[in-house]
């Protein structure tokens, strides 16, 4: 993960680096201390002790016993873990395009000038993002009712007969379907600022040059928003990974869709909580913590470097 | 909007390295001639828009309705009795009017928490962007990767170590883990490294002044739009926040809305509970109408700040 | 220079760490003295006088009113009443604060059927040497039994208790012509009819509960779970068993049966537009519906359990739960001294006038309580069905003592009968495995 920079070092023209460093020196620690002293504390400590813990296991009867890394060979056999994993994959290989391409082609549309009443589509789709995702869960849950909610009404008034987003088949979608609502407007945002602030001499030489919409959009604007696609799909990935909030406030209104194990974050917290075997949630954790690293680390080399 | 991009918006994401500060026109439409007004281009955002709009719609019209209308009426039409009123009367004066202090509670955190997240991730931003000190690289890599490891596994460890340090069930508990923000580090350091030039800083510096005064006098103020910004992504992280607090606080003195609104959800689903169906959603309103009007009051300086980036809290 | 650094840096995270490991190594061993504690009436008596504060978790609403009327009674104690979440969210609440051992509530409630994992483990004070074994008589068989969570020990005293009833709307009974069952056979056909009468309204609702599933299983005869200590079978093949998944086939198979998640907004809906036409469920419903389905009011009825064998009056309970004292709460004779006010003395009547139903035998034989007419069942004496229910619940019946980490997979495994080709019977022998696994993990020899 080192080779992880602000997009600037990944500009397209072969340039120095960004910004002249001062000379190498300890300076910098007084300013970075007091954020890595709170990190160290949230994330480090607990993660280095969740990796003491995946060395043991602990039984309701008969206490705690060391076991070297028999809880990694588990885990890595574990059936349930890896069903997780792989619905969690689906989700991110489906979820996130559409979700990053909608807020893509909102962010295009908003920077193209050609929307009427600008200003309120943008903050409009913005909004969602400042609903708490409990309540937001909450309010796609009763609109999902097929009996009482918005789908069967629509189902009574056309004499439709929509299926049950609820079901286990259609379930995972109706959580993608959330958490798109959620982040489109969050995306939107990001990708909108950074096309914003793409200098006008681009467009200007793009005009002499005669280049269409479509040529200005492939040729300029993409380009120079690649840093924010980047860092955007980085972080949709660590939250489609980490998909928590949704499916378990979904689990009370379908029990039998939504399994306690259904993403691996779940899964974790349900061995956690309910099963009390916090040494092989631990351990589950590692493992899902060491893929996610890896193929945020793999978008991010092939994101950034593909070249212009 | 356009009048208000500032010299420091000339965000990271696009600007050519070496020209960190510009003075920009204000930004005329880009594209070839002057863009006609699209009807077509209008109306299929239209879609996006309805989309985000129609559950914030049944929010407002069942936030008018009482229990007993919740149940018995089409989600997206209103009610005979148009009860809005005296649903928020009530959420504030139900069971000894603790939502009040749960709204205050929120503040507290948000305040303290995202405040504190604000200022370390502008002290840590502009240590990456401007300082060569010995573990530079390896920082941002390392809160990469801790972020990756799935929070809820992490909250048992944490419980227990906070628990032995005394902080669980004190504000301490929801305030500490707020104070972090990996976006908000990033979008500093990536909005740091293009706002503040260097010959400024050093200018400064041989002036005499301390490296503290510096960051106070010279630094500080360029980084006035990245730090609405990333205030205000930390201030809805804190105020949405959920997880942690639910394992940390158990005393529901110390309640933040988030974690108020779902007790109150529970409590239809105990013996003898009463369903209070109305009051949560009314109080879903509620909790999102601070948010709302800050998005609104400070979206002129907040788009401006933004560069690059997502992140999923 | 890099290396310095990264030197640096796990200094710094070591120092954290031996932080966070001091909380695991003061989670040890530290068993002082086994066997029951022994407080006397004259200890109780002198920690009233003494007075303190004492914390209790609960989520039960009536309780509040008992809190208060014990501290004005004794002045000198300040009764801290904290709703910690509902159920498991309190139970993880309790668990993580006794992992951490700290912040332990001097009281807690907990349901009958998650007590049998604090009580095996040592987490909740045996009350014999309080005296309370005494008090056996006091209370009816289900809750007592509760209490004892399979083993020799009392390990609360019980608060409320959940004796089954059956529900019914009697406005869509008689609008369809339809006979209140009085077995489960005859529930099946009056499920039919009412679908077919109007295939919008359910005889019920049924998305998967564990805690109802064991409930009807009690009552059809069924012991699915042997305790003795760590000796644990599982079994759920017996005839009982098998009677209560013969006919719930049915109902699942045609489609007889709401698949509406009970608690949820839309379950509320159904209980008061009719669609949802009966409840089997614990004695205490008759504050929810009165509280949560208002516009319902009057429509409802109640009535006996249907029974497995026709002429039967066997019962059971669900739901329900005691008021605990952990093992490393504080103040223990004070804290004893409230169980008892709220469990089994003035404070019953308090809570019974808040709508909560009582574990007391003393109560539910009064004439008072039985002649009880509940406006919202149109002047019904309904006590008078729930107090014969309570006095025929069978006591032998026992719960896991991992219950809550059983009732958790639930929804995993037998949850398939209710949206796949599963059938009950499947599901609860997949239900059954995922136990006995889970059991063998952690140190129990389980036998199916």
């Amino acid at each position: 993960m080192t080779t992880l920079q602000p997009p600037v070092a990944a500009e397209p023209r072969p340039a120095p680096p960004p910004v002249r460093r001062d000379r190498r020196s300890w300076t910098g620690w007084g300013f970075i201390g007091p954020f890595v002293a709170v990190f160290a504390l949230v994330f480090l400590a607990p993660i280095a002790y969740s990796v003491h813990l995946s060395l043991f296991r602990d039984q309701l009867i008969g206490g705690t016993t060391f076991v070297g890394l028999d809880n990694y060979e588990q885990a890595l056999q574990d059936d349930r873990f890896w069903a997780a994993l792989g619905r969690v994959s689906l989700f991110l290989c489906v979820q996130v395009p559409i979700m990053l391409g909608i807020a893509l082609l909102v962010a295009l549309a908003l920077d193209s000038g050609r929307l009427y009443g600008k200003n309120f589509f943008r903050i409009s789709i913005f909004l969602p993002y400042a609903v708490p995702a409990v309540v937001a869960t909450l309010m796609w849950s009763f609109m999902y009712g097929t009996r009482f909610g918005l789908v069967s009404d629509l189902n009574d008034a056309f004499g439709l007969s929509l299926p049950d987003p609820l079901s286990p088949d259609l379930v995972l979608a109706a959580i993608g379907n959330i958490v798109t609502w959620e982040f489109v407007g969050y995306n939107m945002l990001i990708f909108y600022s950074a096309l914003r602030v793409i200098p006008n001499s681009l467009y200007e030489a793009a005009e002499i040059d005669g280049a269409g919409q479509i040529r200005v959009i492939t040729a300029i604007k993409l380009p120079a928003i690649r840093g924010a696609l980047v860092i955007a799909t980085i972080f949709s990935i660590i939250g489609s990974f980490q998909l928590f909030n949704e499916p378990s406030v979904m689990q009370k209104l379908a029990p039998n869709a939504i399994t306690t194990d259904y993403t691996p974050n779940y899964y974790t917290y349900s061995l956690s909580f309910s099963g009390q075997q916090h040494n092989y949630s631990a351990t589950v954790a590692i493992v899902m913590g060491l893929i996610t690293m890896v193929i945020a680390y793999v978008v991010q080399l092939r994101g950034m470097r593909k070249g212009v | 909007m356009t009048s208000t991009v500032t010299p420091a918006s000339a965000g990271p994401a696009a600007s050519p390295p070496g020209s960190a500060v510009r003075l920009r026109t204000p930004r005329r439409p880009h594209s070839p001639g002057r863009p006609r007004r699209s009807v077509l281009l209008t109306v299929l955002t239209s879609l996006v828009l309805l989309y985000s709009l129609v559950p914030l719609v049944w929010l407002l019209i069942s936030a008018t309705k009482t229990q007993e209308g919740l149940s018995r009426s089409f989600g997206l039409w209103f009610d005979g009795d148009f009860a809005l009123w005296d649903n928020i009367a009530e959420t504030f004066t139900y069971d000894d009017g603790v939502f009040t202090r749960w709204l205050l509670n929120t503040l507290l955190y948000v305040v303290v928490g995202a405040g504190g997240a604000t200022f370390l991730a502008v002290l840590g931003g502009y240590a990456l962007a401007k300082f060569d000190f010995p573990g530079r690289r390896a920082v941002f890599a390392v809160v990469i990767g801790a972020v990756a490891v799935p929070g809820t596994a992490l909250a048992v460890p944490t419980f227990l170590m906070f628990s032995n340090m005394g902080l669980t069930d004190t504000p301490w508990a929801v305030i500490i883990p707020s104070l972090i923000s990996p976006f908000g580090l990033y979008l500093m350091w990536v909005f740091a490294s293009e706002a503040i030039p260097t010959e400024l800083l050093e200018a400064a510096r041989i002036d005499g002044a301390g490296e503290v005064r510096t960051f106070f006098t010279v630094a500080l103020p360029l980084l006035a739009p990245g730090i609405v910004t990333v205030s205000l992504f930390t201030m809805v992280a804190t105020w949405n926040n959920f997880f942690l607090p639910l394992i940390m606080i158990k005393d529901p003195d110390w309640y933040p809305l988030t974690l108020g609104l779902h007790s109150w959800n529970a409590q239809a689903a105990t013996a003898g509970g009463q369903p209070v169906f109305h009051l949560v959603v009314t109080g879903s309103l509620i909790t999102i109408v601070p948010l709302i009007a800050a998005f609104l009051m400070l979206q002129k300086y907040w788009q401006s700040g933004l560069a690059a980036g997502s992140v999923k809290e | 220079m890099r290396k310095h650094s990264s030197r640096r840096l796990l200094r710094g995270t070591a120092l954290v760490c031996a932080l966070a490991l001091g909380a695991t190594a003061c989670g040890g061993s530290d068993d002082e003295g086994s066997g029951p504690k022994t407080v006397s009436e004259s200890d109780v008596q002198a920690a009233l006088k003494k007075g303190g504060t004492l914390t209790v978790w609960a989520w039960e609403p009536t309780l509040k009113q008992v809190a208060a009327d014990f501290q004005e009674e004794h002045p000198n104690v300040k009764v801290n009443l904290v709703n910690a979440g509902t159920g498991n969210d309190q139970y993880k609440a309790l668990q993580n604060a006794m992992s951490a051992k700290k912040g332990v509530p001097d009281v807690a409630q907990v349901e009958y059927y998650a007590m049998g994992q604090y009580a095996l483990t040592e987490q909740l004070t045996d009350l014999k040497g309080f005296g309370a074994d005494k008090l056996a008589e006091k209370f009816s068989p289900g809750p007592w039994n509760g209490v004892k969570a399979g083993g020799e020990g009392v390990y609360g005293l019980p608060m409320d208790s959940g004796p089954m009833a059956l529900f019914y709307n009697k406005k869509v009974f008689d609008k369809y012509g339809i006979e209140v069952p009085t077995t489960w056979d005859e529930y099946v056909d009056a499920a039919r009819a009412l679908h077919k009468a109007d295939p919008k309204a359910y005889i019920t609702n049924d998305a998967g509960d564990a805690g109802f599933t064991t409930s009807l299983l009690w009552q059809a005869g069924s012991r699915p779970y042997q305790v003795d200590g760590t000796e644990v079978g599982i079994d759920f093949t017996d005839e009982g068993a098998k009677a209560y998944t013969g006919t719930w086939q049915k109902l699942l198979d045609e489609k007889l049966v709401a698949p509406v998640t009970s608690w949820s907004d839309e379950w509320y809906k159904g209980l008061g537009d009719g669609t949802i036409a009966t409840l089997a469920i614990g004695a205490w419903m008759p504050a929810n519906l009165a509280s949560g389905v208002k516009d319902a009011a009057g429509d409802w009825r109640v009535a006996p359990l249907p029974q497995w064998k026709a002429g039967g009056k066997a019962s059971a309970e669900n739901g329900g739960s005691a008021l605990t004292l952990p093992e490393l709460g504080k103040n223990e004779a004070l804290a004893y001294a409230f169980l008892e006010y709220a469990g089994a003395g003035e404070g019953v009547d308090t809570r019974v006038k808040g709508g909560a139903f009582p574990a007391t035998t003393e109560q539910l034989n009064s004439e008072a309580f039985q002649n009880t007419e509940f406006p919202y069942f149109g002047g019904q004496q309904a006590n008078r069905i729930f107090a014969d229910s309570a006095a025929n619940v069978a006591d032998d019946w026992s719960y896991l003592p991992y219950q809550v980490y059983a009732n958790s997979i639930f929804n995993d495994t037998v949850g398939k009968a209710y949206v796949s080709d599963t059938t009950l019977a499947e599901g609860l022998k997949t239900w059954q495995e995922a136990s006995v696994e889970y059991g063998n993990e952690q140190g129990f020899t389980v036998e199916k």
